[in-house]
């Protein structure tokens, strides 16, 4: 079945259309995290020589997933932006960029948690922990440099090839683990010979991912539809603002 | 076109030069930020000795930064980056010909004065060519990527501030392998890993930065 996606790039069709999804999405993200949390807090084991501190992965990992993702999704809106000058690309990147931040700095935070009791230190500069604080850095870059112009599309567009320069991090923080020889663990989820993780855990993990996945298209809706809002709001100001003399 | 850019070249560098301009700011700047370092960790030798080779990286990328917002926005402002981009250039080549200016006003110096900041913090006299050697592959990749984020900040309210902020994580790889190659050097590591990778990253960001900055360009003086 063909989608006509080019339905979807006008706001005001994709204002309706997120109106529609977003009951569903918010249940979805309520339904998945409930389950998510129990499965994750009270029926996996603990490991076995990490004892319950492992049950900290459950909200690291799917956190540094949706990280990468929505930057990657930054970039694409950022392409999109650049080559058809998409009104839509211009508000899902300002939508989701402050979202990407959230996820990047509860990596940050819960990986410190994490480390602090495993590897005894809150801290330390290797290659994966660095990229990712590089990661933060480079979206806090994009929500700046999208605040700081008075045209807000001159801003958007900037903030594009910002995005588009920095996806070079992207496989640096996926392999860093790979290339270098770190403290972080490598890969166990995501490798070509299959996880190495134990079914039992991978179950809730997923489970995980997905509520933090529905988390995401939840909150990228609500903001977008505010920011299709205020970019109407914004376009009648300028019409009135010309219409009188 | 090569004389045109040759041209702006030549322009941006007389300018950098005049009446001890931007050059001589930037290279008084990295000396003081590197002089600045013992006051706040105290003067142990071995202890400075260690560290000499990361402040070195860390004041240049600094002093690259203090010129870095001024690339553009300078003829931003008067008017005259609109005229050179009437002129025959492609905004990429336009922002390569301002990168390598930036460079040989501000770069160049930096590679020449680090050897005298190495020697104020002790290091072994064998380290001072590779730390000369990674400078020289290792700046250009900052103005390189320090153009990107100038042209991207043009027009923007504290384009001052923003700069760093945009450049800076960009720069990271630069810093690490610069300043690995200089501690392979003191300790008698293998030279060749950290030397190439900086070339690389020169190589890649001579072919890919000019789009970007004169991508940035382009939407600065609205297409």
């Amino acid at each position: 079945m063909a989608i006509n996606w080019h339905f979807l790039s006008n706001p005001a069709r994709f204002g309706r259309v997120a109106a529609a999804v977003l009951p569903w999405s918010a249940t979805a993200t309520a339904l998945l995290f409930a389950a998510g949390l129990w499965l994750a807090l009270f029926a996996s084991p603990d490991d076995y020589q990490q004892g319950e501190t492992v049950r900290i992965m459950y909200v690291h990992v799917p956190a540094a997933w949706m990280a990468l993702m929505v930057y990657v999704f930054l970039a694409v809106a950022g392409a999109m932006l650049l080559v058809w000058k998409s009104p839509l690309a211009e508000l899902a990147a300002r939508a989701a960029a402050p979202l990407g931040t959230g996820f990047t700095a509860i990596v940050l935070v819960t990986g410190a948690f994490w480390g602090k009791p495993t590897w005894g230190t809150w801290w330390v500069w290797d290659a994966r922990l660095t990229s990712v604080l590089v990661l933060f850095f480079l979206y806090l870059g994009h929500i700046a440099l999208d605040a700081a112009f008075d045209d807000p599309r001159r801003g958007a567009r900037a903030s594009a090839v910002l995005a588009l320069v920095g996806i070079v991090n992207v496989p640096i923080i996926k392999f860093s683990v790979d290339w270098w020889t770190t403290l972080h663990q490598p890969a166990s989820v995501l490798r070509l010979d299959g996880p190495t993780i134990h079914p039992s855990m991978l179950a809730p993990l997923l489970v995980m991912a997905f509520a933090y996945l529905a988390f995401f298209v939840t909150f990228l809706l609500v903001r977008l539809r505010a920011e299709i809002a205020r970019s109407r709001a914004e376009a009648l100001r300028a019409a009135a603002a010309r219409a009188t003399p | 076109m090569m004389r045109a850019f040759l041209a702006i070249v030549g322009r941006d560098l007389r300018l950098a030069l005049a009446g001890g301009g931007d050059a001589a700011i930037a290279v008084a700047f990295f000396l003081v930020v590197a002089i600045i370092f013992p006051f706040g960790i105290g003067s142990e030798q071995a202890l400075l000795a260690r560290i000499g080779a990361g402040v070195v990286w860390v004041a240049a990328l600094l002093a690259a930064l203090l010129s870095l917002e001024r690339v553009f926005a300078a003829d931003f402002e008067d008017g005259s980056l609109d005229l050179l981009a009437l002129g025959p250039l492609p905004p990429a080549l336009l922002a390569l010909a301002k990168a390598l200016a930036h460079w040989l006003a501000t770069g160049l110096p930096l590679v020449v004065a680090a050897p005298f900041v190495a020697i104020l913090y002790g290091l072994p006299p064998a380290a001072l060519p590779v730390l000369a050697l990674a400078l020289l592959f290792g700046t250009p990749t900052l103005s390189l990527l320090g153009a990107i984020g100038a042209a991207l900040a043009l027009g923007a309210r504290r384009g001052g501030v923003l700069v760093p902020l945009l450049v800076l994580p960009l720069c990271v790889p630069v810093l690490i392998f610069g300043a690995a190659a200089a501690e392979a050097a003191i300790t008698g590591g293998a030279l060749r890993l950290p030397l190439s990778l900086l070339a690389a990253f020169l190589l890649t960001a001579a072919a890919l930065a000019p789009w970007a900055a004169g991508a940035a360009l382009r939407q600065a003086l609205g297409e």
